[in-house]
């Protein structure tokens, strides 16, 4: 058997694409060619510099991933949520951080301007952030509120006609990158809403954390904002409390939900393939019953992760798809994608702890795929709320 | 400037093929294909003359109902239209070339761009057919192409074993790519998307009505002979060097 049947086989085995329509192939193909020539061969040596390769941003944006399924008219293409869910699956198949930059900027950022924008602000930001000429980070977390977003503590205070800002953010993808950021911060009478803040203004300030052993490829940033005036027409105007920054996590979160598709499939063929050609005590390590076990068991949780993408994608695609079955999702997939990384990992014996492969890159990013867009445990408090309506947080 | 370029699908170089079990082509099962390399180049080329001096770039493929998957991949590089000559016959290189000469033909343009070769069956014929059975002047292996549009000449760089030629000839002419012309782009996601709208025109090949019949057949496909075990010498290496030039020499009659 060749390395493209077996690849083949590892990637689909049971024939999925064969659901795809014309678009969903294309978008699938493109990215993956785009990913296999310009990422792939540097992905460890990136991930190894702890930042994000800067000048992938003007090829993504001509590649078409920033916003591909808001309107043309805002610069998207109409991009179907099969078709975006591939695409963001062949991110992540090249890394987590790559995968995380288009997140961050379409879900996150052009999610939330299209969703509670004004005309006004969509026609100034998306048509630019879709052609990577602005890049957008999104500020919910803060250092002493994550799973909690509701405990934040970043404030935005009336005073004539602007809003002043303060507060710390944390975590915050592309928040060094940024030249605007949706910040999220509670008005006088404590309602979460969201503004526009152009990085350069006066009391904005983003320090890179680069003491990630997790994510090196994607910047991370902490955001600290002191006083930063911004006029009230930078505020988005639909966003009335926790739910919006909430809705545009579901959207994120749909995008793990593939992506992270992409990276355990990276690992699984990966490993095999290794197991193939390693031999041990004579023979193939892949002729040894305990890694074929690992193998088949890999497989099949990939298969439940493919499963539950595209059936999601239709519930998408058809306007049902709740948040609940979101979470059930991000939380399976998040988890499966690291079981799997983890595994080949251990198949690749020493050289699995090595960049030279893939495996430890992915697991390692993996773990805060993980956790961000809320942890596998508040996913389980997600639908279990959903399931038996009870809150449990 | 209206400029055509042919696009053959081929299996990907990745592809291990299996012989068909008559001998006379391949499976086509499992196949990835895609388009030939050297046609890319030829895309890639027109869409930038097109960009600098305007015009319109039409896609003009043949075979069976897989290949409208290479010509959306075209049409996703940035290609206008498409004409695709349906078929599933077998078609030997001057059938590819009269079929595709006649569609060239009654398109009208001026330029043909297309591949040096097809890297499955390596006859590179056809962009040469192409320019015989059209009466035009042809150019190919070529590495820099340059448009003259006030003269309505062509200036190209042709690789040649050891030197480079450059010629200059009138247009419409065919001109057949190298790799190193450019650096063909990738399909975008937009572009994927309005490619949906861009007019594929199909037309039969049997709708022609040339006279197609092969000139050359195939009479047998086969694998290369398995690769013979490996000789390991061993002893001393004072030894196993001489015995090593020995079979060298005698044997492989490298040295
Ligand atoms: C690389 C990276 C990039 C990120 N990018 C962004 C970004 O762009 N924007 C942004 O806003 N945020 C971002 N985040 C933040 C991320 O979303 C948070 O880290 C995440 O939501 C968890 O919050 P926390 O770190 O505060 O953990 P905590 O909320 O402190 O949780 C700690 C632990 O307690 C558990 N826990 C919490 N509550 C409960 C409960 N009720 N029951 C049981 N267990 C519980 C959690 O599951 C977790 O295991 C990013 C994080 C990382 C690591």
């Amino acid at each position: 058997m060749d390395i493209q049947n077996t690849t083949e086989k590892l990637e689909d085995f049971y024939q999925l694409q064969d659901l795809w329509t014309e678009e969903e192939t294309d978008v699938k193909n493109a990215v993956r060619r785009f990913v296999d020539r310009e990422v792939i061969p540097h992905a460890g040596e990136w991930w190894q510099q702890g930042e994000f390769p800067a000048h992938l941003i003007p090829m993504l944006a001509e590649l078409g991933v920033f916003g591909p399924t808001l309107p043309e008219a805002y610069g998207g293409s109409g991009l179907s949520p099969l078709a975006y869910g591939l695409m963001m699956q062949e991110l992540e198949r090249g890394d987590s951080g790559l995968r995380s930059f288009a997140s961050v900027q379409s879900g996150l950022a052009m999610h939330a301007i299209y969703r509670y924008g004004s005309e006004e602000q969509k026609q100034e930001y998306l048509p630019r952030m879709a052609k990577g000429e602005i890049i957008g980070c999104f500020g919910l977390t803060e250092p002493d509120a994550g799973s909690d977003p509701a405990a934040m503590i970043t404030r935005a205070s009336e005073e004539g006609d602007s809003y002043v800002i303060s507060g710390a953010k944390r975590w915050i993808t592309n928040g060094h990158l940024a030249q605007v950021a949706v910040v999220w911060a509670k008005d006088d009478a404590g309602i979460v809403r969201g503004f526009l803040v152009p990085t350069q203004l006066p009391g904005f300030h983003a320090t890179p954390i680069h003491t990630k052993a997790s994510m090196r490829m994607s910047a991370t940033s902490e955001l600290y904002l002191d006083r930063v005036r911004v006029p009230k027409s930078f505020q988005l105007p639909e966003a009335h409390g926790l739910g919006a920054p909430l809705n545009c996590l579901t959207q994120a979160r749909y995008g793990i939900v593939w992506g992270t598709v992409g990276a355990a499939m990276d690992a699984l063929v990966e490993a095999s393939l290794y197991a193939k050609t390693r031999t041990a005590f004579g023979r193939p390590i892949a002729a040894k019953q305990l890694v074929q076990s690992h193998i088949v068991g890999m497989e099949t949780r990939l298969l439940n992760m493919q499963l539950m993408a595209r059936q999601l994608g239709q519930l998408y695609l058809g306007g049902t798809m709740r948040y609940a079955q979101v979470s059930m999702a991000k939380r399976h997939n998040a988890r499966a994608a690291l079981e799997i990384a983890r595994m080949a990992r251990e198949i690749l014996g020493g050289n699995g702890i090595s960049t030279d492969y893939h495996a430890i890159r992915h697991m390692a990013n993996l773990e805060t795929v993980d956790t961000y867009e809320g942890t596998y445990e508040i996913h389980t408090l997600i639908v279990g709320r959903d399931l038996l309506g009870e809150a449990a947080f | 400037m209206k400029i055509l370029v042919t696009v053959k699908q081929v299996p990907d170089t990745a592809t291990k093929i299996q012989i068909r079990a008559d001998g006379q082509g391949i499976q086509e099962d499992g196949i990835k294909w895609v388009i030939n390399p050297y046609d890319e180049f030829a895309i890639e080329e027109a869409l930038r003359i097109k960009e600098k001096q305007g015009g319109e770039v039409v896609i003009v493929a043949l075979g069976p109902s897989r290949v409208e998957e290479a010509v959306r991949q075209s049409l996703a590089m940035g290609a206008d239209r498409a004409v695709v000559i349906s078929t599933d016959a077998a078609v030997d290189p001057a059938a590819a070339a009269t079929a595709l000469a006649a569609v060239c033909g009654e398109e009208g343009f001026d330029l043909i761009l297309t591949g040096k070769q097809a890297v499955d069956d390596d006859s590179a014929q056809v962009g040469p057919m192409i320019a015989a059975n059209l009466g035009l002047p042809q150019v190919t292996v070529v590495l820099k192409l340059e448009v003259d549009e006030a003269g309505h000449r062509l200036r190209a760089e042709r690789e040649l074993e050891g030197a480079t030629e450059i010629v200059e000839l009138p247009y419409p002419a065919v001109v057949t790519a190298q790799r190193g012309l450019n650096e063909p782009r990738y399909p975008t996601l937009p572009n994927i998307m309005k490619a949906k709208k861009k007019e594929v025109r199909r037309v039969s090949m049997d709708s022609l009505s040339l006279a197609l019949d092969p000139r050359v057949t195939v009479n047998r496909l086969f694998a290369p002979p398995e690769r013979p075990e490996p000789t390991i010498l061993s002893g001393e290496p004072e030894e196993t060097a001489k015995e090593l030039v020995r079979l060298l020499h005698s044997e492989a009659k490298v040295l």
